[in-house]
């Protein structure tokens, strides 16, 4: 699926995470920014990466500010941006 | 046994996670009002993945949807149904033909995943004052309906009436939800009392709404739940009262008898109709226990 705009989901309240999609640069870039790196840096990669894998998505920059959201936000805010992202432009 | 209900926001992920904590016998994970149109597919899709991961102990999971003339409903469903919550609350509902529209997608859905037709129950939340007048075609529109839900904010504004913190403006309305509940044989839950920082007007509201008959009361505050659970869950003299219903008459159907007296009174076929709903809520809530038997 293709990246057609710039797109953002989710917020910077606690237990969230506000996700941005750009077009990439002809592979899947994440850069994660959280409070928590650390301890859960790898699957925070993972559940980004997995939602990308499922919805078939090989080239954006998705970019994450966390604030301690469970696996399930992220996948859920990384869905919504991605779909967002893939919307055309209204 | 559902007493109280509380209200989650469906876009705040904090508020969900914490949703089981408050012990409120029902969460309802809210996709209208307290989310706004450009977050719906947000809330949508984070609903469906915290019902899809977090365990919600103890508590049932209700999901209010947006209303037919929204465009957000379809896809609501279809993100909910899968996922077997225990009611749908359906909203604006206002005559028998939505309930049909709306049962008929869930029909289809259900299909399309395998799932057993019928499996996803309802809870129209009437809140308009044509919804309340068909109450009754509403609650028997199809046997999806497992509760009647009244909505007073947005009922006084289609009203044009004042709100209140005595409800006397809703007092018509509410008589008319539990007469059609009661008659169809659904549950009927009321409205939110607004005012979070007012635990005894929540109370007496509460109190009053159980005397109407109503089988349980909404919250939007976590505060308001356990006074909720108080108010609507049978008293220690409400089950020593009842268990002594229960000798009486089984003493009267020994003597050959139809009522009996006790304390004065005359015991008959309602009051042990209500004597045993008192002993099967305390059953069912596990109070009352051994000192009482």
């Amino acid at each position: 699926m293709k990246i057609l705009r710039n797109a953002v989901a989710g917020t910077l309240e606690s237990n969230d995470v506000l996700v941005a999609v750009s077009p990439g640069g002809g592979s899947v870039q994440v850069d994660v920014e959280s409070i928590v790196l650390e301890q859960f840096g790898p699957q925070i990669l993972k559940a980004v990466t997995d939602v990308a894998e499922i919805m078939h998505v090989t080239d954006a920059a998705i970019r994450l500010e966390d604030r301690g959201a469970l696996d399930c936000t992220i996948k859920a805010r990384v869905e919504t941006a991605l779909r967002r992202a893939m919307e055309a432009q209204k | 046994m559902r007493r109280s209900m509380l209200f989650i926001p469906g876009n705040s992920p904090a508020m969900l996670l914490n949703a089981d904590i408050h012990q409120a016998d029902a969460v309802i994970l809210d996709l209208e009002d307290a989310v706004s149109p450009s977050e719906k597919d947000a809330a949508r899709i984070l609903v469906r993945n915290a019902i899809s991961a977090l365990k919600f102990k103890g508590t049932e999971i209700i999901v209010r949807v947006n209303p037919l003339d929204s465009g957000y409903t379809r896809a609501d469903l279809e993100n909910m149904v899968p996922l077997n919550p225990s009611l749908i609350m359906p909203t604006k509902v206002s005559g028998a033909d939505d309930i049909r529209s709306i049962a008929a997608m869930m029909t289809q859905i259900e299909g399309a995943n395998g799932q057993e037709p019928g499996a996803v129950g309802l809870m129209p939340l009437l809140e308009t004052a044509e919804g309340v007048l068909n109450a009754y075609a509403i609650a028997k529109a199809d046997k999806r309906v497992k509760a009647l839900f009244l909505g007073a904010e947005d009922l006084t504004s289609d009203l044009q009436a004042i709100r209140s913190k005595s409800s006397q403006e809703i007092f018509y309305a509410r008589g008319q939800i539990v007469m059609a509940a009661r008659a169809a044989g659904v549950d009927v839950y009321d409205t939110p009392f607004t005012d979070v920082n007012d635990d005894d007007g929540m109370a007496e509201d509460a109190q009053f709404a159980r005397a109407l008959g109503f089988t349980g009361k909404s919250a939007i505050s976590p505060r308001h739940v356990s006074i909720i659970n108080e108010v609507f869950s049978p008293s220690l003299k409400d089950i020593d009262y009842a268990r002594e219903v229960m000798a009486v008459i089984e003493e009267a159907k020994r003597l050959g008898k139809g009522a009996i007296s006790l304390h004065g009174k005359m015991v008959d076929k309602p009051i042990v109709d209500r004597a045993r709903r008192v002993l099967e809520a305390a059953r069912a809530l596990g109070l009352g226990g051994a000192k009482h038997e």
